[in-house]
């Protein structure tokens, strides 16, 4: 079967600084760079990466808020590049998206009613009356209580504010939601409300979802595969299992290595991989594998290899360790015995 | 038992507003001796960030009004000081870290003049030689080209090394106590790891006494030898960190715990989450404020407001700090595992309740 989503040599990249008199060049922040990832009916993917790797630039590409600057974007057999906006709206319908904050993406002065009934007026779905009992059932379905139908976003709390966004992601039925770090605002204990709340969702209707987070403790609660992106590529993509126990990029190793755990004596005893450096900037992306200034394992590659060339994405690495046969695995809880070790 | 460096007894904040007298900070009570990490943990509104404020004499009066038994910080009694006397206190020895670097750099001035301010309002040292201890500072953090780095601006500098010039900034003059709120919450992980490590680094060079204020409960376990948990505005439990994590005595603890997501163990589970939603510090319930969302409450949590009490033996609070080995056990006269529950020998911890819910 065909994936409900294909996404194939994504870029979109973004001109910086004031236009040249005549034309000269302009800077080019390259945002994403090459994305490729599918998806099929029913799955969760997630991506994970820290600010600026390109990740909610990718999530606003796909729900067509950026037009892409080269790539495609496959949907149900469809090419929804090549189309026209007007054509492109149908599947605006099937797919949905899940804003991080809550206060910013519900209008104060609209009613929830209103919120959650405008994508139905606007899809012309339904009459006046259905509209409001459909309405309901949505804040039904998202755990609040239908009789705060009228009431405006202000009188809600954080969490209560990002169910109604969950709701009126689910109003037109799609078949994918995009979710754009859609917990990390929101405190510990009204995060796992949300992301149990996202669980249940998907097994009741069957959705696909692209998790977008940070925070990779919970993409794992959420996502069969996960795809770890840095500065606008994709460095690995595995099944969830065993990405948390065999990380093969260097730069998932560090990130795993990185996540403190509510765990004092394993904080303790447990070796880390300490990055050297800041995340190098995307209008400056450095020459060949862009981790390598930052990379641990980069001597282990003969020559100039990782400074010259760009690793691609092949059975879901793109390291040029991958080739070696000095490519070992190490779990969670181990670095690398050539890394930089925690003293 | 050396006296402690930070010495806090019954800390109250309230603040006028215009939906009543809202308690920010309600009875809260603790004792840091040098080279000690206090963890100050809570979910926003707890008022773990408005102790940490009072402590440096920052709540704006009116509306805030600030009352303790007492604090001493350094042995200086702060309700005693005129704000003269204040300002010599504050900076010098103790100073804080916020969350967001950028606002609270200041953008108009060079890194350079805003560490050697510090230096030279405490009369530590002026001119070229402030500017030679500044240099020093940052490269202390781990800031390369430091000299450079003086002649820049705020802007100029990634979010990483905003947050060092902070650290540097603020432990320029030395101080016995550094409050760090939320220092590592704006940074990306592989950042975050840098940090906390240098925070542990400079620690066991100077001796540092820090109070980390943070909602993430992965930070505190790495970082504190003891944890105090806040809930609306009251301390509910405190307790040696290993305690606190391997047995927590209340249920909101145990409830915090369980929310957050592992990177090993089941996915299958849900996840335990907090039924209901974070307390109106204007309309706290009678009684216990957690009684509301509180799956062991009886019927005596909503009448009686439940004292902080003794649960559990004190343990080593040092053990966290320094490679294993080298853990100097002490222990310490108020390190006893406390809780405010009337139930909290029914609390059992996360994992348990997990397994039972399946």
């Amino acid at each position: 079967m065909s994936p409900l989503l294909e996404v194939r040599g994504l870029a979109k990249h973004f001109p910086v600084g004031a236009p040249r008199l005549f034309g000269g060049a302009r800077g080019v922040l390259r945002a994403v760079d090459g994305v490729s990832f599918e998806l099929a009916r029913g799955e969760s993917l997630g991506l994970v990466g820290e600010s600026g790797c390109g990740k909610s630039t990718v999530a606003r590409t796909l729900v067509g808020l950026y037009p892409a600057t080269a790539g495609t974007i496959t949907f149900d057999g469809i090419e929804l590049t090549k189309l026209t906006h007007r054509a492109r709206a149908p599947f605006r319908r099937r797919i949905q998206m899940i804003f991080q904050d809550p206060y910013a993406s519900l209008d104060p002065r609209q009613t929830v009613a209103s919120i959650l009934m405008e994508p139905l007026r606007i899809h012309r779905l339904g009459k006046p009356r259905t509209r409001r009992l459909r309405a309901m059932a949505l804040l039904d379905a998202v755990g609040l209580n239908p009789r705060h139908l009228y009431h405006y976003p202000h009188e809600f709390s954080g969490g209560q504010r990002q169910r109604i966004g969950i709701a009126r992601a689910l109003a037109l039925e799609p078949e994918l939601i995009v979710c754009d770090e859609p917990v990390s605002a929101l405190d510990v204990s009204i995060q796992a409300q949300i992301v149990n709340l996202l669980r249940e969702l998907q097994e009741r209707f069957g959705l696909a979802y692209l998790f977008i987070a940070h925070d990779l403790a919970v993409v794992r609660h959420i996502s069969q595969r996960i795809a770890v992106m840095y500065l606008g590529r994709i460095v690995e993509v595995a099944e969830r299992d065993a990405l948390f126990a065999h990380p093969r990029h260097p730069y998932t190793q560090a990130l795993l290595s990185a996540i403190p755990e509510p765990d004092p004596e394993r904080e303790r005893t447990r070796e880390r991989i300490v990055l050297e450096g800041d995340v190098p900037s995307p209008l400056t992306p450095p020459t060949g594998c862009a981790f390598h200034p930052r990379c641990f394992a980069r001597d282990r590659v003969e020559g100039d290899r990782c400074r010259l060339e760009r690793p691609t994405l092949e059975k879901g690495l793109a390291c040029h360790l991958h080739d070696t046969e000095s490519h070992h695995f190490y779990p969670v809880s181990f670095a690398r015995p050539d890394a930089k070790r925690r003293s | 038992m050396s006296a402690p460096v930070l010495d806090v007894r019954g800390l109250e904040v309230t603040f006028r507003t215009d939906h009543g007298l809202v308690r920010a900070v309600d009875g809260v009570s603790f004792a840091l001796e040098a080279g000690e990490t206090l963890g100050l943990v809570g979910e926003s509104g707890s008022g773990k960030s408005v102790t940490n404020l009072a402590l440096m004499g920052l709540v704006p009066s009116p509306p805030g009004d600030v009352r303790a038994e007492r604090i001493l910080v350094a042995g200086h009694d702060l309700a005693a000081l005129t704000p003269r006397a204040l300002q010599r206190v504050r900076g010098r020895d103790v100073a804080m870290i916020f969350q967001d670097p950028m606002t609270s750099l200041n953008p108009l001035l060079t890194v350079g003049r805003q560490l050697t301010e510090g230096l030279e309002v405490h009369g530590l040292a002026r001119g070229k030689d402030a500017r030679r201890r500044a240099a020093a500072g940052l490269g202390e953090v781990g800031i390369p080209e430091p000299e450079t780095r003086l002649r820049q601006y705020p802007h100029e500098l990634s979010g990483g090394m905003r947050q060092r010039v902070m650290i540097a900034m603020a432990l320029l003059c030395e101080p016995k106590v550094l409050l760090a709120d939320e220092p590592t919450t704006a940074l990306d992980v592989t950042i975050q790891a840098q940090i906390l490590e240098l925070l542990r680094a400079l620690q066991r060079r100077h001796g540092t006494a820090i109070v980390l204020v943070t909602h993430d409960l992965g930070v505190v376990a790495g970082m504190a030898n003891r944890v105090q948990v806040m809930y609306g505005g009251r301390l509910v439990e405190t307790a040696p960190a290993p305690a606190l994590f391997r047995t927590p005595r209340h249920p909101y603890t145990a409830g915090l715990l369980g929310s957050v997501p592992r990177l090993t163990g089941d996915t299958a589970a849900r996840l335990v989450s907090i039924p209901g939603q974070p307390p109106d510090l204007a309309r706290l319930p009678e009684g216990c404020a957690f009684q509301p969302r509180c799956t062991l409450a009886v019927a005596r949590c909503e009448r009686e407001r439940p004292t902080l009490d003794v649960v559990g033996p004190s343990g080593p609070t040092r053990d966290t700090v320094g490679p294993s080995g080298s853990a100097r056990d002490t222990i310490r006269a108020d390190g006893a595992h406390r809780s405010a529950c009337f139930e909290h020998a029914r609390v059992r911890p996360a994992e348990v309740a997990r397994e039972a819910r399946r």
